[in-house]
């Protein structure tokens, strides 16, 4: 039954934008980190989606396609580099290291995150609503 | 009336078959808005329905090895859909217009149960000759 495979597919899909949400928050959480050297600096980070291919229907055709969280990669862009020699984290040139992380663009990626995820639970409710009027057929 | 238990319910069965079929095609879509490269894909209900009227052209198997060859309703093929709009990383889901599918494909589903109940009832009057 097709409408069960709906179950799985809006489930991968909750589960990589709540991965990315994640993301987000470890991002904003992180956007105001300083550090003494480049290679300790926080770095954003980004997951990269892709599908699932499932063979659900037979041999040849390939309807049923989830996503999945096939990995997360840090930005590299540059990073903010500020001249602050009375901060403590200051290294010996009197510099500090911030971030990569754009605040204004992970807003953005939060509210397609929670917007996709709200959509897909919307699927999964009409798809429950369906299999419960199936089921009642003939009563 | 020539009803045989197969033609029972006539075009309502495969009808279910295709809207769920479709709900899952539409679902993936929406799962993959925000997957780069993504097409979207969808059936087609014009083609379907043609392919319910024809006599199924199912190859015949005269030998024990040969591959069995599926000709139900469901071997009705998917096409990708043209993209209003193209977007940077080639991902062509529009969210917006995939949920008013999605929506007015459970429309019709929940027609074909309601066309189904109905014949089911009919039936079921029939046999107790009320």
């Amino acid at each position: 039954m097709s409408l069960y495979n709906i179950f799985d597919i809006a489930g991968s899909a909750m589960s990589s934008q709540t991965t990315r949400l994640n993301l987000v928050a470890s991002n904003l959480a992180n956007a105001d980190t300083v550090s003494s050297s480049t290679n300790q600096t926080y770095r954003s980070r980004q997951p990269i989606f892709a599908t699932v291919l499932q063979d659900t229907m037979g041999k040849s055709q390939i309807a049923s396609k989830g996503v999945k969280v096939l990995g997360v990669v840090e930005s590299q862009a540059p990073l903010r580099e500020e001249y602050a020699p009375q901060h403590p984290m200051a290294n010996e040139d009197g510099y500090i290291f911030k971030p990569n992380v754009n605040v204004v663009e992970e807003m953005a990626n939060m509210m397609s995150a929670s917007r996709t995820y709200q959509n897909n639970v919307e699927i999964l409710n009409t798809a429950k609503q369906l299999l419960q009027q199936t089921l009642k057929i003939g009563q | 009336m020539a009803t045989t238990i197969n033609t029972l319910f006539g075009v309502h069965e495969h009808a279910l078959k295709f809207r769920s079929q479709r709900a899952e095609v539409l679902a993936s879509n929406m799962a993959n808005a925000d997957t780069p490269g993504y097409k979207a894909r969808d059936f087609d209900f014009k083609s379907a329905l043609k392919q319910l009227g024809e006599p199924a052209r199912q190859l015949k198997v005269s030998h024990a090895k040969h591959f069995s060859t599926n000709s139900s309703a469901s071997s009705v093929s998917l096409s990708y859909r043209v993209p209003t709009s193209a977007s940077l990383d080639g991902n062509t889901v529009d969210a917006q217009s995939e949920q008013a599918r999605y929506a007015q494909n459970a429309l019709d589903y929940q027609t074909s149960i309601r066309f189904l109940d109905g014949k089911i009832s009919g039936y079921l009057s029939a046999l107790r000759g009320e």
